[in-house]
C-alpha cells in the first residue's frame, strides 16, 4: 500500500477534529511508519486544522517520537539509577564505540538505532537492554558486544 | 468591590478576580517581568515577577495569582531580590557576553534587568548551549543564542497573527525556538510582518540589516541613490531620537537624507496615491463584474504571503496592483530616469519603511524587471535612525527642507495608509470622486479612524450602499475571511492590513511600544491629513503630473506594466 | 456465558450469601481454592519478561506437551521480588501454592522432573502460600514465616503474583467489585468523600495530600463534566510500584477508579499510562474490555442509574507529565508544560473543566477503604498518615522488590530485616528516597517512622516510595550528579530556575566529579565559583520554581550538603573520591616491579596514555590517563593499581 493511502487509513481512525486526539494520532503514525515524517506532520496538521508548528513542537517534546527511521534492530538501553549503578554507562559506551551512533541515531547502513530509555522498573535486573523487544538484563560490556555481533553476523 | 492588598505595609485596592500584578501596576508600582504580554493570558514562565505572600511557602509569581482574599505582600525584600538577581544571572550564564556588537544594544530589555538588579559580576559559570543563526529570510535573521525562551514570539504569531510560523520545540536544556522541522525561515510560514521582533526583549529577532549596502552605493561614484520614505516612517523616527514620540519629521528626514548623500528623495505616499486612483478605478470596474467584489487591499505585504499561503482561492479578488513602496520604486526606475535625465541602469532605489514585509517583497520575482529587482533596499525605522545618528547632525539647528522643485514628490491621502483603515478611507474618497463627481466631506469617512480591529460599515455613494470592512492583526482577518470564502457575508470592499494598528505598529518600527506610543503615531498621521490642503488623491498635482507625462490613465497598459502584479500560492508546510 | 455473566455479577453484588454447594465450589475453583489439575503460574508481566519469563514459558509449554501432562498454564503478575525473576509458582490440587525463583528457561526441567515426582527441591525455593482447605507441604517454609513477607502488610499488593491478571471471576471471587457496587447502592456522592477523607488516605505519588478533601473541592465545583485521571506515569526511576499494581491486579485499580469518579459526580475517567508500560497497557485493556462486556462500564451500570466510561492514553514520555498540570495539558494535545496553580485542577483542569488527578497506588487502596470501612484503615499506620505504603528498593540491596509496610515503620525495619541490608561484603552508606526529585537520607537518620511529615521535618521527602541502596562503593555526589542530569534533561524548560538551574548544577557536579583540566580549560577557580553557587541555586529553584519538579530538583543536592558535606570536600578540594567510582578522579600506576612490559596495557588504553618499550616497566601518563581502569582490568600480573 503506497504511503497516501496508509495516511488516509491512520486518518480515517480519527475522524474527531480535536486538538486531543494529536497525541494518539502521531503515536498511531509512529506505530505504522516507525517515525514521524514530514509528509506525516502536514497531513495531521491539515486534518486538524492545527499549525504544523504546534505538531513539530508537541513530537519534538516527548520520547515516543523520532523523526529519522529506527533501524531494522532497534536498541533501548534503560537509563534508571540501578541500571546506571549497574553499568548501564559504560554499556552506552560501548554501544557508541561499536556502530559510531548515540541517543536517538541510526547507523548510516539503517541496521542499528539506539535509544536510551527512562526506567522501566526491573531495577532487579539492572542493567537491562533490549533489542526488538528481547530482553538482556545483568550483561557485562563484553557480553553487549558479543550480543551486537551476533545480530551483525544474523544480519549477514 | 475591592479587596485590600498590603503591600510593602502599604495599603492598596484590589478587584476581586484581578492578578496581584495588575493590581500592583494601577497603583504605581512595578515588578520586572519578562513573559507577561499586555492582553494576552499569562503563562508565568519566567518567574520575574515573583512576590512573597505571607501564607504561601514559595514565591508566587504576581503576574497569574489572582486576588480572592486580602494578601500581605512584599515586592522587593532581599528573599525577592535574590530569587530575581539569580534568575537573571542563569539567563546571562546562558547568553552570549555581545552587547557591544548586538543591534538591541541600548534597547535590550535584558540589559535593563542586569543594570536594575544590579549585575556586576558573572557569578555562575556553566557552557552556553551551541546555536546556528538563521539568516535565510531576506527580512528578519534568527539568532537563538540571544533568545531567553520569554515566548513572545510564538504567542504574537499565534494568537495575533494567527500564523504560528514559530513554536517551542525540544525540552529541558534543549529548549528552543523553531519552525516546523527546524526549516529555515525562508521556508516556513512566516509571513515576515516583523510582530515577533517587536515583541523580542533581546537580540534574538533582528531585522536583516541593509545599512552597509547602502552605505556603500551611496560612496559609489557612478550610482544614483534615490530614496524613498514612508508615512508611518516620518512619524515614528523621533523616538529613537529622543524626541517625543507623535513627531512628524517628514522635512528633518528629507533633509538628512540629503545631507547624507542621497541624490534623490520621494514620499512613498506618492505611490500610495497613486495606488489608490488606479484602485478606484478598478472598483468601478469590478463592481460591474459578477463575482468581482469584494475587492481585496494588497498594499500589505505580510497579508499578500499570508493569503498565498492560506486562501489561494481568494487571490484573484485581491487587488491587482502593487504596494505603494513598490509604484514608487517602479516610478523611480521607470519614469525618473527620463525625467531627471540619468541614466536608470545606475539607480539604486532604497525604501525606507516601517515594514520588515517589504523586505521579502523586494526579492520577489514579481517585483523585478529584466532581472533585476524594482527596489534594491528596503531600511527599516530603526535603521534610519541609527543613520541619522551617524551623520551626527544637529536636528535642532538643522532646517527643514522641502522636495526639490518640479519633483513630484508628495502625497496627500496616501498618507492615510500609514494605520489601518486609512487605505479605505483613501480609497473611497476617490471611489466617490469617481462615481459622484463630486469630492466628499472627509469627516464623512472620519469613523473609519476609530481603534477597531475589525470594522465594518456602509457608505452612502451617490444611489449606491457600499459595504466596507477593515481588518488589521491577521487572526482577526481569519473569521471575517473564512466567512467572505463562504459566503456568509457580503463585503465590497476589504482592507487587510497584517500588523496590529497598520504600519505605524509595522516590524520596523522603534522598540518599545505601547499603546500611548501607538496612538501618538497615529494621530501624527491624522494630523497630516488633516492640515493637508488636498485631499483626494486623484487631486494631487503631482499624481497628474506623473499621469500626464508618462502613465496615461488610469488602467493604462503603461501602468499595467509598471505598476500591477499578480500572485501565486504559495506551497509551505502552514 | 450469559449465566456466568448472571452468575460473576451477583457473586460480585455480594448477593450469594447462602451458596448451594454447586454455587460454593463453583467460587473455590475460580479463587483457586481448589484446582483440578496442576496449576504453574508465570509470572510474564514486565519484571519477568526482562528476566527471561518469555522463555521459562516455552520450556515449561515443551515440558508439559512432550510428556503430555494437563496443566493450567497461566500468566500472573509479580510478587514484587524483582532480583528474584523469573519467579513461578505451581499449585499440585489439594496442596498449598510453592513460588520459586529465578527459573530461567534452563531449570525447567529438572525443576518440574522434581515437581511431578513429589519432589519439592531447595534449590530455587521460595515458600509456600498458607491457605485453609490446602494442605501444606513438609520441609518448606510459608511464605509468612519468612521476614520478607512476614513484617510487610501486603493490603493493596494482596493479590499481586497470585492471581490471573485477566481472570475478572478470580478478581470477583476473591470479594472484587463489591466495594464498588456497594458504592452506588448504598452511598451518595458526598458520602463516599466523606467516608474517605475520615480514612486518613493521602496521595502516595509524593504530594500527601488528603484524597478525600480533593475529591471534594471537584465535588462542589459545578460544571457540566468532571473528569477523574489515573495518574500511571510512572517515570521516577526506581519507581515501580504503579506498574506492579497494574500488571498484577488490574481489576483492583479499575475498581478504585470507578469509586473514585463516582465520589466526584464524574462520568469519564481517563487512566493516563505511559507508552513503555506495553505488558500493563495489555492487562487494563483486556481489564476494561472485560469490565464492559459485565456491564460494570457503560451507561447505567447494575441498572444504578450510574454511567462510567474509562479509557486509557499512552503517555507519550515524559517524567515532567508526571505532574498533575503537565499530565492535563499532554491529555489536552499539548507540550506537557505545567501551568500555575492556583487555579487547581479540581476547580478548573482538563477542558477547563474540575479534575481530579490520583496516584494508582492511591486508587488501589480505596476498594480495601469502602470493604472495611474508615475505621479499619485508620487501624493501620499513624494517626493523621493512616494505611500502608508501597516502597521499591533497589540499587545495592541484597534484594530488590516491592515492600508494603504501614505508614510509621522505619526505614531501618524496610532495609535492614525485611531487604536484608546491602549485598554480601559491603556496608550500608545512605540510602536515597523519592528518586530524583528526593533525598539522601544517612544510616542515622533512618529510625525516624515514615510519615510525610516525620520524613519533612528532617528535611527529606517520601516521594513516590522508590528507595535507592547505596554501599559504601557508592559514590554519594555521583548518584547526585546522575540525579540532577537526569532532572535536566526532563525538564520541561518553561521557567528560568528550573531549565537553566538544573543545567548549571549538573555543570558543577560534573566538574566535581571529573578530572580537573578538560577540554574546555575550565579553571580551578571556575570550579570553585560554581561550587559557592550550589547552595544559591539551590535555594533559588526551590523557592521560584513554577512546579514540582523544578522545587524539589534540588532535594538531593541539599540533603547531600546536609548530610555528606565531607565527601564533597574530598571531591572539591583533595580531588579524591573515597569509593573509587569517580574514575576520573582515580590516579593509575604501573609498580615496576611485578610490570613484564608485556604492553597489553598500552595497546588497550583508550587514552593513549601509557607508554614504554616492550620487556621493560611502562608508565602511565597522568596527564593524559582519563581513569577509565582498562588497563587494570586486563593485566595479568597485577601490576596496576590507584591510589
Amino acid at each position: 500500500m503506497d504511503e497516501i493511502a496508509r495516511i488516509a487509513g491512520i486518518l480515517e481512525r480519527f475522524p474527531q477534529i480535536k486538538r486531543n486526539a494529536l497525541i494518539p494520532l502521531l503515536q498511531a503514525f509512529q506505530d505504522e511508519f516507525g517515525y514521524i515524517s514530514e509528509s506525516a506532520i502536514a497531513s495531521i496538521g491539515a486534518h486538524l486544522s492545527l499549525p504544523t508548528s504546534k505538531v513539530y513542537g508537541l513530537a519534538t517534546f516527548y520520547n515516543q517520537f523520532s523523526f529519522i527511521p529506527h533501524g531494522t534492530y532497534h536498541i533501548k538501553l534503560c537509563n534508571g539509577t540501578s541500571c546506571y549503578m549497574g553499568g548501564a554507562g559504560e554499556l552506552l559506551n560501548e554501544i557508541t564505540k561499536i556502530l559510531g551512533i548515540s541517543d536517538g541515531e541510526t547507523t548510516r547502513d539503517g541496521l542499528f538505532s539506539l535509544e536510551v530509555q527512562s526506567c522501566i522498573g526491573a531495577c532487579g535486573q539492572s542493567p537491562v537492554l533490549s533489542i526488538n523487544g528481547k530482553y538482556y538484563s545483568g550483561i557485562s560490556v563484553i557480553d553487549a558486544r558479543e550480543i551486537i555481533k551476533q545480530y551483525q553476523d544474523d544480519a549477514g | 468591590m475591592g479587596i485590600s492588598l498590603k503591600v510593602n505595609g502599604r495599603h492598596i485596592e484590589a478587584e476581586k478576580g484581578e492578578t496581584i500584578l495588575s493590581a500592583l501596576n494601577r497603583n504605581g508600582m512595578h515588578v520586572p517581568t519578562i513573559c507577561s504580554m499586555k492582553g494576552l493570558s499569562p503563562s508565568g514562565a519566567c518567574r520575574m515577577c515573583v512576590v512573597e505572600v505571607e501564607g504561601w511557602e514559595n514565591l508566587v509569581p504576581s503576574c497569574s495569582f489572582y486576588v480572592q482574599n486580602p494578601l500581605t505582600i512584599l515586592t522587593h525584600s532581599p528573599r525577592v531580590l535574590k530569587a530575581r538577581k539569580t534568575n537573571v544571572e542563569l539567563l546571562l550564564s546562558n547568553h552570549p557576553d555581545d552587547c557591544l556588537y548586538c543591534e538591541r544594544n541600548g534597547s535590550c530589555e535584558l540589559q535593563n534587568l542586569s543594570e536594575d538588579l544590579n549585575i556586576r559580576e558573572r557569578r555562575i559559570p556553566g557552557k552556553k548551549s551551541p546555536h546556528k543563526m538563521d539568516r535565510s529570510s531576506p527580512a528578519i535573521v534568527r539568532d537563538p543564542s540571544k533568545c531567553i525562551l520569554c515566548g513572545r514570539c510564538v504567542r504574537v504569531c499565534e494568537e495575533i497573527m494567527g500564523t504560528s510560523a514559530l513554536d517551542f520545540a525540544h525540552r529541558g536544556n534543549e529548549l528552543r525556538i523553531s519552525t516546523t522541522l527546524a526549516k529555515p525561515l525562508n521556508f516556513s510560514n512566516c509571513t515576515a510582518c516583523g510582530q515577533c521582533l517587536i515583541s523580542c526583549p533581546t537580540g534574538a529577532l533582528i531585522e536583516h540589516v541593509q545599512f552597509p549596502e547602502l552605505d556603500a552605493s551611496i560612496h559609489a561614484p557612478e550610482k544614483i541613490v534615490v530614496a524613498q520614505f514612508t508615512p508611518a516612517v516620518a512619524v515614528s523616527v523621533a523616538e529613537m531620537l529622543g524626541l517625543k514620540p507623535g513627531i512628524d519629521m517628514s522635512k528633518v528626514i528629507l533633509a538628512v537624507l540629503k545631507r547624507y548623500g542621497i541624490d534623490h528623495v520621494f514620499e512613498t505616499a506618492i505611490g500610495a496615491d497613486i495606488l489608490i486612483t488606479e484602485q478606484a478605478k478598478i472598483f468601478e470596474q469590478r463592481s460591474g463584474e459578477t463575482g468581482g467584489l469584494p475587492l481585496i487591499t494588497s498594499s500589505c505585504p505580510a497579508w499578500v504571503q499570508f493569503a498565498e499561503q492560506y486562501y489561494p482561492e481568494l487571490l484573484p479578488l485581491l487587488s491587482p496592483l502593487k504596494s505603494p513602496q513598490q509604484i514608487t520604486g517602479s516610478l523611480i526606475k521607470s519614469w525618473f530616469p527620463g525625467w531627471a535625465g540619468v541614466d536608470g541602469k545606475e539607480i539604486i532605489s532604497v525604501v525606507i519603511s516601517s515594514c520588515t514585509a517589504a523586505k521579502n517583497e523586494a526579492q520577489r520575482v514579481e517585483m523585478t524587471k529584466s532581472g533585476i529587482p524594482v527596489v534594491d533596499l528596503v531600511l527599516t525605522t530603526r535603521e534610519l535612525a541609527r543613520m541619522i545618528r551617524l551623520t551626527g547632525l544637529d536636528l535642532d539647528q538643522l532646517a527643514g527642507e522641502s522636495a526639490a522643485k518640479g519633483v513630484p514628490a508628495g502625497g496627500t491621502a496616501g498618507n492615510l495608509t500609514a494605520v489601518a483603515g486609512g487605505e479605505a478611507e483613501a480609497t473611497l474618497r476617490s471611489i466617490y470622486h469617481c462615481i459622484t463627481g463630486k469630492d466628499i466631506v472627509p469627516s464623512r469617512l472620519h469613523r473609519f479612524r476609530i481603534h477597531k480591529s475589525c470594522h465594518e460599515m456602509t457608505v452612502q455613494v451617490g444611489k449606491r450602499e457600499i459595504r466596507i470592512a477593515t481588518v488589521n492583526g491577521l487572526s482577526n482577518a481569519v473569521a471575517l475571511l473564512d466567512e467572505i470564502r463562504t459566503g456568509k457575508k457580503q463585503v465590497d470592499f476589504l482592507e487587510v492590513m497584517a500588523c496590529p494598528d497598520g504600519c505605524t505598529n509595522g516590524g520596523g518600527q522603534p522598540i518599545p511600544v505601547n499603546k500611548q506610543i501607538l496612538r501618538a503615531r497615529s494621530r501624527a498621521i491624522y494630523y497630516m491629513d488633516n492640515d493637508a490642503t488636498i485631499h483626494g488623491a486623484h487631486n494631487n498635482p503631482a499624481v497628474a503630473q506623473i499621469y500626464h507625462e508618462f502613465l496615461g490613465e488610469p488602467g493604462s497598459q503603461v501602468g499595467k506594466e509598471h505598476l500591477y502584479t499578480t500572485f501565486t500560492k504559495r506551497e509551505v508546510l502552514l | 456465558m450469559l449465566a456466568e455473566k448472571v452468575f460473576l455479577l451477583k457473586l460480585a453484588q455480594g448477593d450469594l450469601r447462602d451458596m448451594t454447594p454447586s454455587q460454593a465450589g463453583k467460587v473455590s475453583l475460580l479463587n483457586r481454592e481448589k484446582v483440578t489439575r496442576p496449576l504453574i503460574m508465570v509470572n510474564s508481566s514486565t519484571s519477568g519478561i526482562v528476566a527471561g519469563a518469555r522463555e521459562t514459558w516455552k520450556a515449561i509449554e515443551k515440558y508439559v506437551s512432550e510428556r503430555s501432562i494437563d496443566i493450567d498454564l497461566c500468566e500472573s503478575g509479580s510478587i514484587g521480588l524483582s532480583s528474584e525473576e523469573p519467579v513461578i509458582s505451581i499449585q499440585m490440587p489439594g496442596r498449598t501454592r510453592i513460588f520459586f525463583s529465578r527459573v530461567k528457561a534452563d531449570k525447567v526441567v529438572s525443576l518440574l522432573d522434581d515437581l511431578f515426582h513429589q519432589v519439592i527441591p531447595d534449590h530455587l525455593l521460595i515458600g509456600q502460600l498458607r491457605r485453609e482447605g490446602q494442605e501444606s507441604w513438609a520441609d518448606v517454609p510459608f511464605l509468612d514465616e519468612i521476614p520478607f513477607f512476614s513484617l510487610q502488610q501486603r493490603i493493596v499488593m494482596e493479590a499481586c503474583g497470585i492471581i490471573d491478571p485477566f481472570s475478572f471471576g478470580e478478581y470477583v471471587a476473591r470479594g472484587g467489585y463489591n466495594a464498588f457496587l456497594k458504592t452506588i447502592r448504598s452511598y451518595t456522592f458526598t458520602e463516599v468523600c466523606d467516608l474517605v477523607t475520615e480514612s486518613g488516605l493521602r496521595g502516595r505519588s509524593g504530594g500527601g495530600f488528603s484524597t478525600g478533601q480533593k475529591w471534594k473541592s471537584a465535588f462542589q465545583t459545578s460544571s457540566d463534566q468532571k473528569y477523574l485521571i489515573c495518574n500511571a506515569e510512572e517515570s521516577d526511576p526506581g519507581a515501580f510500584m504503579d506498574r506492579t499494581l497494574m500488571e498484577g491486579n488490574p481489576f483492583q485499580l479499575l475498581e478504585g477508579i470507578s469509586i473514585a469518579a463516582y465520589a466526584i459526580g464524574s462520568n469519564r475517567a481517563y487512566i493516563y499510562i505511559r507508552s513503555e508500560y506495553e505488558d500493563a497497557i495489555r492487562r487494563i485493556s483486556n481489564a476494561i474490555h472485560r469490565l464492559r462486556e459485565m456491564g460494570l462500564l457503560g451507561d447505567n451500570i447494575l441498572e444504578s442509574g450510574y454511567n462510567l466510561q474509562i479509557s486509557l492514553r499512552k503517555g507519550p514520555g515524559a517524567f515532567v507529565c508526571g505532574e498533575e498540570t503537565a499530565l492535563i495539558a499532554s491529555l489536552e494535545g499539548r507540550r506537557g508544560m505545567p501551568s500555575t496553580k492556583p487555579p487547581y485542577p479540581s476547580v478548573s483542569g482538563y477542558l477547563g473543566r474540575p479534575t481530579v488527578v490520583n496516584n494508582v497506588e492511591t486508587l488501589c487502596n480505596l476498594p480495601g477503604i469502602i470493604k472495611n470501612g474508615p475505621d479499619w484503615f485508620k487501624g493501620i499506620g499513624l494517626p493523621g498518615c493512616t494505611g500502608t505504603k508501597i516502597f521499591s528498593v533497589s540499587g545495592r540491596a541484597r534484594i530488590s522488590g516491592l515492600v508494603e509496610v504501614p505508614m510509621g515503620t522505619s526505614l531501618d525495619v524496610i532495609i535492614h530485616d525485611i531487604i536484608g541490608g546491602v549485598e554480601k561484603g559491603r556496608d550500608l552508606k545512605a540510602i536515597h528516597v523519592g528518586g530524583p526529585l528526593g533525598c539522601m537520607v544517612p544510616p542515622e537518620q533512618m529510625k525516624v517512622p515514615v510519615s510525610f511529615e516525620n520524613l519533612k521535618s528532617r528535611g527529606l521527602v517520601m516521594g513516590s516510595g522508590g528507595i535507592l541502596v547505596m554501599d559504601d562503593k557508592t559514590c554519594v555526589v555521583n548518584i547526585v550528579r546522575y540525579f540532577m542530569e537526569y532532572v535536566d534533561k526532563q525538564s520541561c524548560g518553561k521557567c528560568i530556575p528550573c531549565r537553566e538551574g538544573t543545567r548549571r548544577m549538573a555543570e558543577i557536579l560534573g566538574g566535581i566529579t571529573r578530572k580537573p583540566v578538560d577540554e574546555e580549560g575550565q579553571t580551578t577557580l571556575e570550579r570553585f565559583k560554581g561550587v559557592m553557587q550550589l547552595e544559591n541555586l539551590a535555594d533559588v529553584m526551590k523557592d521560584t520554581s513554577l512546579c514540582g519538579l523544578g522545587q524539589n530538583a534540588p532535594n538531593p543536592v541539599l540533603s547531600t550538603l546536609k548530610y555528606f558535606r565531607q565527601e564533597y570536600e574530598e571531591h572539591i578540594f583533595d580531588r579524591k573520591c573515597s569509593s573509587n567510582t569517580c574514575t576520573e578522579l582515580r590516579n593509575w600506576y604501573i609498580d615496576v616491579d611485578l610490570c613484564t612490559g608485556c604492553s597489553i596495557c598500552a595497546k588497550r588504553c583508550p587514552a593513549e596514555a601509557i607508554i614504554g618499550t616492550t620487556r621493560h616497566p611502562y608508565f602511565i601518563v597522568q596527564e593524559k590517563c582519563i581513569g577509565c581502569g582498562i588497563c587494570y582490568e586486563v593485566c595479568k600480573f597485577a601490576a596496576v593499581f590507584y591510589r
